[in-house]
């Protein structure tokens, strides 16, 4: 029997547990994390890519049943091409997180966190992420989320000592555990009509439109709640920039993406046919997280934050994209809805690469300069340059400019939009552009937020001492986000490539692919038709460096070829100083004074007797005074309603056993 | 045979056209300050002064800041090679050529993105206040406008059912004269667009070096000789960008439907009339109106993104299926 893609998948979970079982000694040993445990994991990433491509690039779905699990209820193991393209994003980045980790756990090892805790939850939640892709039954595929989720929440808690961080990781339990209770519920709605657990009957069963309408909802409560939709995004932008960084490329590269999987796998393979209200609601979902997590992306001075709070936009792209493919799907127009899904899967794929990418950066940047805020960086380009050079290929990437990987997967979701004529209703026909106009406007303001980080971090001038101070970081963590840039690139530059690996997904799933996408040959992405539209990256690349060696060549002939240096001009008087410079909030500022109403703004000057005035400006989230605070508020009373029956007699306990016993027999019999 | 000698004229066409933009940025940028000087009872400079310009800063030394990075001498580079492939894809004397298969209306308006992009950073890169913020306002009025313009443009590529801007050149050709509603919102919108981001008045203002108000020239001040010269080129190509693309796609007529010698005479004879007509408007529009208050601009733009959409709402709602 030959090595199968399974056996693969199976190798990667093995190789994951015993990552995690070997950092164990590093409470002894601190070096065994470096030497074993993140080599192992990633052996494990290697392993999930390569199984990934496996089942991608035509190996036949394989199915196993393992010895585990309860007796009547063994666990289902499958790998289709769906689970094959997501173990394949999960096992790259996490092979990327590896090649950064030694040099960047270096620095916790004389530190008093314990760096055991952090080896062995961070193989648990590769465990985990990878068993969920690969569950083929709701059991194994809950125990497997909640691995993920619990062994994060510790990634989270892992420097512990600060207050915020235990607030952020409680938050993130908490939010996490009220969305796979939804998760939960939409598989029992499955199961009930399905007569099983297994993913089999699952498929097989034919629901009401009112339950399946219900199914969805909650599905897409429970996954968009940890996908970091809006408004329930709150917990995500607290939680994710407080893990170890490489920690916070693995949540927010991969575990969203995760989410994505579970809302896929639930809604495009298991419930059955879509509706396309359904399609209208994801859009608007995502529409609204697209645009006000790039708002509020653009507010944040803390890079992480910024960060975390731009993969909240990222996500909402998707579900835009995944919204389209349930119109189209949902009336009957399968070629279309089969390119909003691929689109967005690509946008899957890019945002995996490049958000990871984002946070091993500013990992770099936090192990050299012990910095997150970007009002003290400045000028880190001439000290790290690899890391730089990397950074800003990230930036181009996220900023979906041609001719990288962003620009690709925003160019077929707004190719499927165009095709919106099709639509027979006239009120779908009207929606749909409002949504590609929403997220045109997000794209611009997503170049203006990357141009401010760029800028503000690694142009000008430093703003504090100990930025000006900075050392280029080890090989592996460059290596790493070269790793990662490199890939960008080259799935802008070949995008047919990438969409003849995505292209079984939809084959499985949706009963046909995009076979037309490529017909004009490796060069020519048409994914509708060439006279509809068509894009050649190789060709755009040849011709933007075509011309730059025209442009190079002619313009350096000049008579005076040598260039001179000199002092930046002043206006006649003082020389610049860093202080002098645009800060992060002032770059903000004017798209902060044009959007104010999503903002919640805190904006005062003291002046005290003799000093300094004192500007002071927080700007907070809306989504906590509007949805966070009263739920808060509800729960908090409804718990002091509950604690009236704590009256602490002992008969009265006894009567509300009795009381619920016979309801209980009352709604069963 | 026939078709290896088709492709050679296609791509011979695709340089000449991409050298046409090259030279008539600056005659067009040379017209516009004419046009304005009379207005204002003035001489003013031969309309080939800005040639002279050019050369000028070519053979000057270019000067460098110590706190620049490599990044700021990369950047004329990128800027004017985005600008000039993006406008080697807007059809301006003949349709049909290879280069607006390659890249369609988005990539054009992408490209641009990336020339931006590269523009904002250099000003952030020697670390002056003015450069930050030049950089900030630019990216507040591009932020604004592109959505605006990529609507503009969707109005036109769903009516096409394509992409590809021949195509939609085209399909207007074909269409007639029609004055549709979606039509002249689009146009309305576009303009607007077009102002705003070759940094014209009343959004910018071309001729300032006044602190406060600039935006463009704020990011280009610590730039000097052959770098000056190719960001000052690469924006006046942009100017002819846009005209271009605001007169081949509403008034399409007289550009060259083939590649006769004939056709092309005069599709080069339209575009050089239609540009002289727009520059001259331009000239008028600049001269009666005044430059907004940075915080204004917001208004002008979200009224060109207003424009835009309602052409693409009365587009799908009123003209699909009829």
């Amino acid at each position: 029997m030959v090595l199968g893609g399974l056996h693969l998948a199976g190798l990667a979970v093995a190789l994951a547990l015993a990552s995690a079982a070997t950092s164990l000694l590093a409470a002894r040993w601190p070096q065994a994390l470096r030497v074993l445990g993140l080599p192992l994991f990633g052996a494990a990433g290697l392993a999930a890519l390569a199984s990934g491509l496996i089942a991608l690039l035509g190996g036949e779905v394989g199915i196993a049943v393992l010895p585990l699990g309860l007796p009547w209820l063994p666990w289902r193991l499958r790998l289709d091409a769906l689970s094959g393209l997501f173990l394949a994003i999960i096992g790259t980045v996490s092979f990327a997180v590896a090649i950064y980790g030694p040099a960047y756990v270096r620095s916790f090892e004389r530190g008093r966190d314990s760096i055991a805790a952090l080896g062995t939850f961070t193989g648990l939640f590769l465990t985990g992420m990878l068993l969920v892709v690969l569950a083929d039954d709701a059991f194994l595929f809950m125990v497997a989320w909640e691995l993920m989720s619990l062994s994060s929440y510790f990634l989270v808690a892992f420097q512990h000592e600060s207050a915020a961080n235990r607030r952020a990781a409680f938050l993130y339990l908490l939010m996490a555990h009220i969305g796979g209770l939804a998760i939960l519920l939409g598989y029992g709605v499955l199961a009930a009509f399905g007569g099983g657990f297994a993913f089999e009957s699952m498929r097989a069963a034919t629901l009401s439109p009112l339950w399946a309408t219900l199914a969805f909802s909650l599905a897409f409560v429970g996954f968009g709640m940890k996908a970091g939709l809006v408004p329930l995004h709150a917990w995500l932008p607290e939680a994710h920039p407080v893990a170890p960084s490489h920690v916070s490329a693995l949540m927010s590269g991969v575990m969203l993406k995760v989410a994505v999987y579970g809302f896929v796998r639930f809604v495009f393979d298991l419930l059955g046919p879509p509706h396309w209200q359904w399609g209208v609601t994801v859009i608007a979902v995502g529409s609204l997280s697209a645009l006000l997590g790039v708002l509020y992306a653009m507010m944040q001075n803390d890079l992480k934050r910024l960060l975390a709070y731009s993969s909240v936009e990222n996500l909402g792209i998707i579900f835009i994209g995944l919204g389209l493919a349930l119109v189209f799907l949902g009336t009957d127009h399968r070629l279309l809805g089969t390119l909003a899904f691929v689109a967005a899967l690509y946008h899957v794929v890019n945002h995996a690469l490049f958000k990871s990418l984002l946070f091993l950066g500013a990992g770099a940047i936090h192990h050299s300069a012990h910095e997150r805020d970007l009002e003290q960086m400045g000028g880190l380009l001439r000290r790290m340059p690899w890391t730089g050079l990397f950074f800003l290929l990230g930036c181009i990437s996220i900023s979906a400019l041609p001719p990288f990987n962003g620009f690709v997967s925003e160019w077929l979701i707004f190719q499927a939009a165009l095709q919106a004529w099709q639509l027979d209703s006239g009120v779908l026909r009207s929606l749909i552009p409002v949504a590609s106009a929403v997220l045109a406007l997000t794209g611009a303001l997503v170049a203006a937020t990357f141009v401010k980080v760029y800028g503000i971090a690694f142009l000008g001038q430093a703003r504090s001492r100990h930025v000006r101070r900075a050392r280029r970081v080890p090989f592996g963590m460059r290596a790493a986000q070269g790793l990662l840039a490199g890939l960008c690139l080259a799935l802008g530059v070949l995008p047919t490539w990438v969409l003849g690996a995505i292209d079984r997904v939809p084959r499985e799933l949706l009963g046909g692919g995009l076979r037309q996408a490529a017909a004009h040959g490796w060069l020519w992405l048409t994914p509708i038709s060439s006279g509809t539209a068509s894009y050649s990256a190789p060709l755009v690349v040849l011709l933007l460096a075509g011309a730059a060696g025209v442009a190079i060549w002619a313009f350096r002939r000049g008579t005076v070829r040598r260039v001179r240096r000199c002092d930046a001009w002043d206006c006649g008087f003082a020389p610049p100083s860093p202080r002098m410079q645009y800060t992060s909030t002032a770059f903000a500022q004017p798209i902060r004074r044009v959007f104010d109403l999503v903002f919640q703004i805190d904006e005062s000057v003291s002046t005290r007797e003799g000093g300094p005035p004192r500007y002071q400006l927080a700007i907070g989230d809306r989504a906590w005074g509007l949805l966070y605070a009263p739920v808060g508020r509800w729960v908090e009373s409804a718990a002091r309603q509950v604690v009236r029956l704590q009256s602490g007699n002992v008969r009265v306990y006894l009567g509300w056993t009795l009381a619920t016993l016979l309801v209980l027999l009352w709604i069963i019999s | 045979m026939d078709h290896l000698l088709s492709q050679v004229t296609a791509w011979g066409l695709v340089l000449l056209q991409a050298l046409l933009y090259a030279v008539l940025g600056p005659l067009l940028v040379g017209w516009v300050r004419k046009v304005k000087a009379l207005l204002q009872n003035r001489r003013g400079a031969p309309v080939l002064q800005p040639y002279r310009d050019l050369r000028k800063l070519l053979v000057k030394e270019t000067r460098v800041a110590h706190t620049a990075s490599p990044l700021f001498r990369a950047a004329p580079y990128i800027v004017f090679v985005s600008t000039w492939l993006g406008a080697a894809t807007v059809p301006l004397i003949a349709v049909d050529l290879p280069t607006a298969a390659i890249a369609d209306i988005i990539v054009l308006v992408g490209l641009l993105a990336l020339g931006r992009f590269f523009l904002a950073l250099a000003g952030m890169d020697v670390g002056t206040a003015f450069g930050g913020m030049g950089a900030s306002r630019e990216m507040l009025v591009s932020a604004l406008a592109e959505p605006a313009m990529l609507m503009a443009i969707f109005t036109l590529a769903m009516g096409a059912h394509s992409t590809n801007l021949s195509t939609v050149i085209g399909h207007q050709l074909a269409g007639g004269l029609a004055l549709r509603p979606s039509i002249l919102f689009a146009l309305g919108g576009l303009t607007l667009v077009a102002i705003a981001e070759t940094g014209r008045i009343p959004v910018d203002n071309p001729a300032t070096h006044l602190e406060l108000t600039m935006i463009h020239e704020a990011m280009l001040l610590e730039y000097s000789g052959r770098h000056l010269a190719l960001m000052e080129w690469a924006a006046q190509i942009k100017l002819v960008l846009y005209g271009a693309l605001i007169a081949n796609i509403f008034f399409p007529w007289g550009i060259g439907e083939s590649f006769s010698p004939g056709s092309l005479a005069l599709g080069i004879g339209a575009i050089v009339a239609k540009l002289l007509l727009l520059g001259g408007a331009l000239a008028i529009a600049e001269s009666v109106l005044a430059k907004m208050r940075l915080f204004r601009a917001p208004a002008f733009l979200n009224l060109a993104l207003l424009l835009s959409l309602l052409g693409l709402l009365s587009h799908v709602i009123l003209e699909v299926g009829t």
